[in-house]
């Protein structure tokens, strides 16, 4: 072993080394898209070749958003950012390493592709679970991790209220009711959305495991023997996965062209095509089209159309004595 | 049951320490023996070829040869720092000497995700010292100085805490007879203290290379997690279970659990000399 290893390493430590005419970049991104980006950073790098003669190699940093951001804050010389929080990159704006107008940048607000929470069931899907009003039903256990730890459950939590206001007419007092209930039913709150996989489908609690949709696939395929089936519902909300070069350190790495030109090539109908293997919704309509039928047309509403924003949200429903507590604490 | 009576008759004696016996083997088989047979069952769950390809992925190696690196560079530059201290504290009167010994013991009594955002704000860019750092090209955090620097704080107080003891249980009249004998400092340090340290040396470095090697919280910190550069192998475990690869994630953790045992076996060896 221990041979092999020194040789690995020291093949490792070679290949680390800057070949000539070879660009490099550090895109930090969100913690689940270790394989997506495995499968981008080639097909990039033989375009960027194509393109320019020139060899690039993209180091991957995974990790929580918000502690990724904190990270950059601090000095990890990331050259792109691709997040799953809006929220994460408004911190690096604040603080001058990200143009403050980094949305209007790229197209669809810097998010070349976006997701929503999806459900997931047993096989068979012996409960009929099939829309969000399913998850109030008295008799239907659903598995979500904690809204108040957890952004994949606050997003849960805000596709829920949105769809029951929605279908009342605007009544917040309904929908907050409504959220109660599906709380009400969900027998163990995880702190973060691994654990609450595990829950579902290594303890087998629950009916339905709700998360974002891009997640849904790769769960089914890890537990390909239980037979869990995806079931999209009528109406859920935009999750941007946004993208933005990091110009301050762009610039001082000189990176600003490949950088700029990866974030760019992420729209295009190759990268969409690898993206909705990976169950992500894309921006391109051709390829979207193509994978209609495993990602089926629902009603998108989005954060800004529904709650005003998420500083709206941080103070009406995630602040602390807010909604969000009401329903969720006050059990 | 025994409170009522006092007076312990042999046969209640033997019922009782079967009882006790019995307890203390199904604790050890749940919370130890259980976990280690189940990563190893996890990693081999699809089989050696799948164990195989996971161990030998190139991320993967990185994440082993990095945590080796670490553990090479911190082990020797603790055991230095270990010896010094145990030598300055058992061999020496000096002011502050109480203080040593408090300091040496403050990384055991501190998080390590504390040290860890210590010496980010010391070093990271909006820190003390992040802007001269900057401005001279000078990468600590997110790359190898600064993994380096937080194991170091965590691992520091293994040697130092086997050391001092023996030292200063053993005095200094070997020393001194050693002076009079016309030895002078290094030829002391190398015929007398260290033959006599040698076992309880030894001891604290592997008990530090297994924690440098298993070190997540501080490194979590200030590694960034950049894939094949700074993940080492329990960030690396880490990220695998989180991105639904449990095979690979259990079989980095099944050589991360080889090198504890292996650890383990040399301790007890050790132990027996001491």
């Amino acid at each position: 072993m221990k041979p092999t290893l020194l040789v690995s390493a020291l093949a490792l430590s070679l290949g680390a080394a800057p070949a000539f005419a070879q660009d490099r970049l550090l895109n930090v991104s969100y913690d689940i898209a270790r394989e997506l980006f495995e499968a981008l950073n080639p097909a990039f790098a033989a375009h960027w070749e194509a393109t320019t003669g020139r060899t690039v190699t993209i180091d991957m940093s995974h990790g929580g958003t918000s502690r990724q951001a904190r990270a950059i804050l601090e000095g990890l010389p990331a050259d792109v950012v691709t997040f799953n929080q809006e929220t994460d990159i408004e911190v690096l704006a604040e603080a001058g390493l990200v143009p403050d107008n980094w949305r209007d940048l790229l197209p669809n607000g810097a998010s070349p592709w976006y997701s929503l929470p999806a459900f997931l069931v047993r096989e068979g899907n012996p409960k009929n679970i099939q829309d969000w009003a399913d998850l109030a039903r008295e008799d239907v256990a659903p598995v979500f991790p904690n809204p108040k730890t957890s952004g994949n459950a606050r997003y849960t939590y805000l596709a829920a209220y949105a769809y029951e206001l929605a279908r009342n007419g605007g009544d917040h007092a309904g929908a907050q009711e409504f959220v109660a209930a599906i709380f009400a039913s969900v027998p163990v709150f995880d702190t973060g959305g691994r654990a609450a996989t595990q829950t579902f489908a290594e303890r087998n609690i629950g009916d339905v495991l709700v998360t974002f949709e891009a997640e849904t696939g790769g769960i089914a395929a890890e537990y390909a023997a239980q037979g869990l089936q995806r079931v999209t519902p009528s109406q859920s909300l935009f999750a941007a996965f946004p993208v933005a070069v990091v110009a301050q350190n762009a610039e001082r790495n000189g990176t600003t062209e490949v950088a700029t030109a990866y974030l760019e090539w992420l729209y295009s109908a190759d990268a969409q095509e690898i993206v909705a293997q990976h169950f992500y919704r894309v921006t391109d309509e051709g390829v979207a089209a193509r994978y209609a039928d495993s990602l089926p047309a629902l009603d998108l509403v989005t954060v800004d159309e529904v709650f005003g924003g998420w500083g709206a949200i941080r103070a009406d429903h995630l602040a602390d004595g807010a909604i969000l507590d009401q329903v969720f604490v006050n059990q | 049951m025994t409170a009522a009576n006092p007076i312990l008759l042999p046969g209640q004696s033997r019922h009782g320490a079967r009882v006790l016996i019995g307890v203390a083997v199904v604790l050890s088989i749940l919370f130890i023996a259980a976990p280690l047979v189940f990563i190893f069952a996890r990693a081999f769950a699809q089989g050696w070829g799948v164990y195989v390809s996971n161990i030998l992925h190139p991320m993967t190696l990185h994440a082993i040869w990095l945590t080796t690196l670490v553990a090479i560079i911190v082990v020797p530059l603790n055991v230095a720092f270990g010896i010094a201290a145990a030598w300055a504290v058992a061999k020496h009167r000096f002011p502050g000497r109480g203080l040593l010994v408090t300091m040496i013991e403050i990384p055991f009594s501190i998080s390590p995700i504390i040290a860890g955002i210590c010496y980010l704000l010391l070093y990271g860019r909006q820190g003390l010292l992040g802007p001269w750092l900057q401005a001279n090209e000078v990468q600590v955090m997110f790359a190898l100085p600064g993994i380096v620097l937080v194991t170091m704080f965590v691992t520091a107080p293994f040697v130092a805490r086997e050391v001092l003891p023996l030292m200063q249980a053993q005095g200094t009249e070997q020393e001194q007879a050693a002076v009079t004998l016309g030895a002078n400092g290094w030829q002391i340090f190398r015929r007398v203290t260290l033959p006599n340290i040698r076992w309880a040396l030894l001891y604290g470095a592997v008990l530090c290379t297994a924690r440098a090697v298993g070190e997540f919280g501080g490194v979590s910190v200030v590694s960034g997690n950049i894939r094949g550069q700074t993940n080492t192998l329990p960030l690396h475990v880490e990220l695998l279970f989180n991105d639904l690869n449990a095979v690979g994630a259990f079989a980095a953790a099944s050589t991360l659990t080889l090198i504890a045992i292996l650890a383990l076996f040399v301790k007890a060896a050790l132990e027996g000399r001491r």
